[in-house]
């Protein structure tokens, strides 16, 4: 299409900017119709460049399309979409309004043809998360803060990379890179920060269980996935990546098995998902790029489902321990079986999402020869299960009775809850669906018999071992500590291990500033105190007979 | 939010012998997934994934080698979750 109009990415931050102005049903009108333009628009944009400009010397070139970026948009306005119907009845303009901008930007990530383009809107999104962070309200204040720094270092080497890129290339252009030089190295950094990577993943579960009910539903969705999808665009075959994603599978289904707040272990479960995408982009091979693209599509899903479900039961309850929770089925059933699909969903139980994509990466592993690799991948999908397919549920929807009578959410939270539900089901049945968007031409059967019985044995009997270990799986009001205790703990750490001696020190120390300050005083008060020897009142014959010594002392000094 | 006291085994699912078929159902099902495996036609190709049953014992052992992990991690980690406040 020649005339092309609006970029997409724009249109969505736009409609986040006017979110604040209107109100009421005109608000909830704009929070539905904006995405689905939004969609529209990304089905506008052709293949290659449609968009570009100059400026300060540099080619600008805000929207490019190819199957890919049009992946990624697509799937960041449903999400858009579903997480302003799930946020209908959230009264809170800034925190929407941010989540939009933030969606948008996401989007215009998906489309920038040059790296200058992508830094702008990998900003723009920290500021936007940032903000729908800060919308949690209490401790998410000191998270969100937590959150920023941890972005913004993120930024800064993604700048400092970019520039050294186009300093050396002359180009701004956004392709594939090896990490060869510095500057690469960098970017590499900047982007891996975004999707969760050791050391710094602890950023993720610390800060997006402290948004809002309705804040994490979009928090969950965009900053990892553009990070995944920046990484396939800009490092696909980096055999790093395969690594550095192994170690996010298995921080995330570690850290989530000992957690016991159902919304930090979401979080360490989009660490573990998006650690499967990374380590599909670090195979490359052509299997493993889609199979990580299309993870990240239904990915993005079944997290909303689950996330949604959450989301649904701290609105009803208030609360979101395991510990607290248990026996919701009675009283949430709609919640409890979207969360079940979303469940199964992320385990790739046949006949849901998860299954027909998630199953293109161990695939990519096997047919690179790389045994260590399917074996780990392998393992951590029957972690997988464990950790998210049944602990979560487990715990918030059967478990004890906890007492609690919750209904479900109100219709727009239940609309969204079973939308996603439904997509989740969908693609799992009608997997061609999915692969039609993919870039490269799928040549993958996921439903063949053998694969069917793997997949089963390996959930199933996953499934086993949790309920044969379910006492020590007990939910305890604890945290684990994690790299985050850095710029957290040591500082106070620090304070308490030196608190006594270094308050001896300093009283020793402002002891014997006072007692100077104090002999410095007295001194003064001596030589010019009433009774000084500067302050006296002196004879007329006393000066008289000083000016007359000096005048002598001056006419010798004269004449010798 | 109603917070109503549980009056015993209020639900079909949380009363003791139900929970017991479905016991019964789900290792029935465990069975069938295992024999399962002599239905369909492998192409193992490393070997150990040949082997009978494989995603069934493997599957189990990785839960199991995970969990130890995981507890043996907290055994060090674990905090109280009121740690960093204050």
């Amino acid at each position: 299409m020649a005339d092309f109009l609006i970029p997409p990415g724009l249109a969505l931050i736009a409609a986040g900017l006017l979110v604040p102005m209107v109100q009421g049903r005109a608000r909830s009108v704009l929070l539905l119709a904006a995405p689905l333009l939004t969609l529209w628009l990304i089905w506008q944009v052709p293949d290659g460049v449609v968009l570009s400009f100059e400026f300060m010397g540099y080619v600008i070139a805000p929207v490019e399309g190819d199957a890919l970026s049009r992946l990624f948009a697509t799937i960041f306005a449903i999400m858009a979409f579903g997480g302003g119907l799930f946020s209908l009845n959230r009264d809170n303009p800034t925190e929407l309004s941010a989540a939009f901008v933030y969606a948008g930007s996401a989007i215009s990530v998906a489309f920038a043809g040059d790296l200058i383009t992508v830094f702008v809107f990998w900003e723009i999104m920290a500021v936007g998360s940032t903000i729908v962070v800060w919308c949690g309200g209490g401790e998410a204040r000191r998270a969100g803060l937590r959150y920023a720094a941890i972005h913004l270092l993120g930024g800064v080497l993604l700048m400092a990379g970019i520039a050294g890129e186009i300093g050396a290339t002359g180009s701004t252009e956004f392709r594939a890179m090896q990490p060869d030089s510095i500057a690469r190295w960098l970017i590499l950094a900047g982007f891996l920060i975004n999707a969760g990577a050791p050391p710094l993943s602890a950023w993720l579960p610390d800060a997006y269980p402290e948004a809002s009910w309705s804040g994490m539903v979009f928090l969950g969705a965009f900053t990892t996935k553009t990070a995944v999808y920046v990484l396939l665009r800009g490092f696909p075959g980096t055999e790093l990546l395969i690594y550095v994603g192994l170690y996010m599978v298995f921080y995330g289904i570690v850290y989530a098995i000992l957690e016991n707040d159902i919304r930090r272990l979401l979080a360490y479960a989009i660490v573990s998902q998006a650690g499967f995408m990374v380590s599909g982009i670090g195979i490359g091979s052509e299997i493993a790029l889609n199979g990580a693209a299309a993870h990240a599509f239904v990915s993005i899903i079944y997290m909303a489902v689950l996330v949604m479900s959450a989301g649904s039961v701290l609105y009803m309850t208030g609360k979101r321990k395991c510990t607290e929770l248990g026996g919701l089925f009675r009283t949430m059933p709609l919640t409890c079986v979207c969360a079940i699909v979303g469940a199964l969903s992320i385990s790739s139980f046949p006949l849901t999402a998860g299954f027909v994509a998630k199953s293109m990466i161990p695939q990519g592993a096997a047919d690179e020869n790389l045994m260590i690799v399917w074996i780990l991948l392998a393992a951590a999908s029957a972690g997988v299960l464990f950790h998210a397919g049944i602990k979560f549920p487990w715990f918030v929807f059967f478990q004890k009775d906890s007492g609690l009578r919750p209904d479900d959410p109100p219709w727009n939270m239940k609309a969204a809850m079973v939308l996603f539900a439904f997509f989740c089901i969908a693609l799992g049945v009608y997997p061609e669906l999915l692969y039609a968007l993919l870039s490269s031409p799928v040549d993958y059967v996921p439903y063949t018999g053998a694969h069917v019985v793997f997949q089963l044995q390996l959930l199933l009997f996953s499934g086993l071992a949790f309920f044969l270990m379910l006492g020590w799986l007990k939910s305890t009001m604890t945290i684990t500590l994690d790299f985050d205790w850095f710029y957290r703990g040591l500082g106070r750490a620090l304070q308490r291990e030196f608190q006594i001696k270094g308050s001896a020190a300093w009283a020793a120390f402002a002891d014997r500033t006072y007692r100077a300050v104090v002999r410095f005083l007295e001194t003064v008060y001596r030589h010019h105190g009433p009774q000084g020897v500067l302050a006296r009142t002196w004879p007329t014959g006393s000066m008289a007979f000083w000016i007359t010594l000096l005048l002598g002392a001056y006419l010798i000094a004269y004449y010798l | 939010m109603a917070k109503v006291k549980s009056n015993g085994d209020d639900h079909w699912l949380a009363r003791p012998e139900n929970i017991r078929l479905v016991w019964w159902l789900f290792i029935a099902v465990l069975v069938a997934t295992v024999l399962s495996d002599l239905a369909v036609e492998h192409k193992p190709k490393f070997g150990i994934d040949g082997t009978f049953g494989f995603a069934a014992w493997f599957g189990l052992l990785s839960c199991v080698a995970l969990v130890a992990f995981a507890k043996a991690l907290g055994a060090i980690l674990k905090r109280p979750d009121t740690f960093y406040d204050g």
